[in-house]
């Protein structure tokens, strides 16, 4: 089991909070092509390493955070907020809702 | 076959004598060059390797996998086959696949142990009957034996079930499909490798796929030179036990798929979930069936040695590590006892992981794609046993012919850009 640091609540276990897979920038819906929209919608890196992704807190803060995990180690590390500066998701921190779910 | 025949005769004459048994398949080693390189020691791989030599003729094919031949889902599944699917291109292809284990036993030469004891999947709620009667229909339409029952029978069929009204899913009846039932894995992970490897195909293993060679692509992600990707045409595979040449490399693996199609510059909608299972220790024979239900995550089955089998769905957080949980037994013990309440006193041997690639439809991704001479047979989520060797038939002619036969046209990788998704989440997810 994976213990889920949310920047708001603490670490967590993450049956308490909603997986909303990796995390990638939406294009604009109107300005993209077909091709762009599905490879949005459908196509994954899926690394066997560190990915970065987005978690839901949903029995906590109710807030959507990115953090980046090792899939084959499970070790987790800088958890971030949308707006915020810094970690390693910051240039994509305002696609935040980008999330699968 | 080179191989000696398997015999009931024969098995007493070598006991009587004590004779030894030779060695089932030769530890090949990898040559400079192949017509085909199937990346992928499981069903799949060794299938679609038999059915290239035996009905196209072509033998100058290496299976290579990173461990030994059966270590991935083909070893990890929980045996079950079926082929009440929900949408017309899955019900035909599940059947085939169905036609091929039937006759296996015989066309292989090896005992798979096929069990046809009859497949119920249990309705807790009136929207699950509901999708059981919309996928009996369809089973019907397309001659397969599939109907929908109520409570009292589904008590004839599997008698330790609880089907009372006083339990927090109460069972309102079942979709149940006679022909299903259970296929001991390894046998037919052995009976492919020893086919194939009568017929003079290579079966290598600890041999890890590090990088495939392309040229003529417009490059990767990582460098834009490498003759990857679109447009580009396969050369062959460099491992660590050697460089191949190959104008054509087949990926036939489980949890890795992504990864070795990075190689290739060919990204797919895949991610990669753990599936968690469980066996029992072993009893008497109660279970006569195989039992499915959606509503608690799990399915269940009694071996032939008298374990149960338990499966459940993916783990909702993609990942690569194949480590067990306690929140899964925890679960898995919940919604098994809630089922058949009279088995608490039996203890759990032992939990194990494997890795599914979950595609967004809930179907695989087969045949060739951008870069020629590579093509695919993965994104198998849970399912991807039961459909072995019709995939591995379909495989090989869609590698002999250079085109894709009708019945895994639907599952090509265009259909994500062409938007002709096949929507088997109703009738392939546990836990949906």
């Amino acid at each position: 089991m994976l213990l889920v640091p949310c920047p708001n609540c603490g670490p967590r276990s993450s049956q308490d909070l909603t997986y909303g897979g990796e995390s990638h920038s939406r294009p604009d819906p109107k300005t993209a092509t077909p091709e762009e929209w599905r490879t949005y919608l459908y196509l994954r890196d899926n690394p066997s390493g560190w990915l970065v992704e987005t978690w839901y807190c949903s029995s906590g803060c109710r807030r959507w955070f990115k953090l980046e995990r090792h899939t084959l180690t499970g070790e987790l590390r800088d958890p971030i907020l949308p707006g915020s500066k810094t970690g390693v998701a910051s240039d994509e921190a305002t696609n935040i809702q980008g999330g699968t779910k | 076959m080179a191989n000696a025949k398997y015999s009931a005769a024969g098995l007493f004459i070598r006991g009587a004598r004590k004779k030894t048994w030779p060695r089932v398949w030769r530890e090949a080693e990898p040559k400079k060059a192949y017509d085909v390189v199937i990346v992928g020691g499981g069903v799949h791989g060794l299938a679609t390797a038999y059915y290239l030599a035996s009905n196209h003729g072509i033998t100058n094919v290496a299976v290579v996998d990173k461990a030994y031949l059966g270590s991935g889902g083909s070893g990890r599944n929980t045996a079950i086959v079926r082929s009440n699917y929900l949408t017309p291109e899955g019900v035909a292809f599940y059947d085939r696949s169905l036609d091929l284990y039937n006759t296996m036993s015989t066309d292989l030469n090896l005992n798979v142990m096929f069990s046809e004891r009859g497949h119920m999947t249990l309705a807790h709620t009136d929207s699950a009957l509901r999708t059981m009667n919309w996928r009996a229909e369809v089973n019907k339409l397309q001659g397969i034996d599939s109907s929908v029952i109520g409570p009292q029978e589904v008590k004839r069929e599997a008698p330790s079930l609880d089907v009372s009204a006083n339990t927090r899913y109460p069972i309102l009846g079942a979709l149940y499909h006679p022909p299903g039932g259970t296929i001991r894995h390894d046998a037919v992970v052995w009976a492919y490798a020893r086919a194939a490897d009568s017929y003079g195909v290579d079966l290598i293993q600890k041999c890890e796929v590090l990088d495939i060679t392309c040229e003529g692509g417009e490059g990767s992600e990582s460098d834009s030179a490498d003759g990857k990707g679109a447009g580009g045409k396969v050369t062959g595979v460099k491992t660590n036990l050697g460089d191949i040449s190959a104008p054509i490399v087949v990926n036939c693996t489980a949890g890795w798929a992504s990864t070795i199609s990075d190689m290739a510059g060919v990204k797919l909608p895949i991610t990669t979930h753990p599936l968690q299972a469980a066996v029992t220790e072993p009893v008497k024979t109660f279970l006569p069936t195989v039992v499915v239900s959606g509503s608690l995550h799990v399915y269940v089955s009694q071996t032939d040695r008298g374990e149960l089998v338990f499966g459940a769905s993916v783990d909702p957080v993609a990942t690569y590590d194949m480590r067990g949980t306690l929140a899964f037994t925890e679960e898995l013990a919940g919604h098994v006892l809630e089922l058949m309440p009279g088995i608490s006193k039996m203890r759990l041997l032992r939990q194990w992981a494997g890795l599914c690639d979950m595609t967004p439809d809930y179907s695989p991704v087969m045949g060739h794609t951008q870069v020629g001479g590579y093509l695919v047979d993965v994104g198998w989520g849970t399912y991807g046993f039961k459909a072995g060797p019709v995939s591995g038939e379909q495989m090989a002619e869609a590698i002999a012919t250079e085109s894709m036969p009708e019945l895994i046209a639907p599952f090509t990788l265009s259909r994500f850009t062409e938007g002709t998704l096949v929507g088997e989440k109703g009738a392939a997810a546990v836990g949906h």
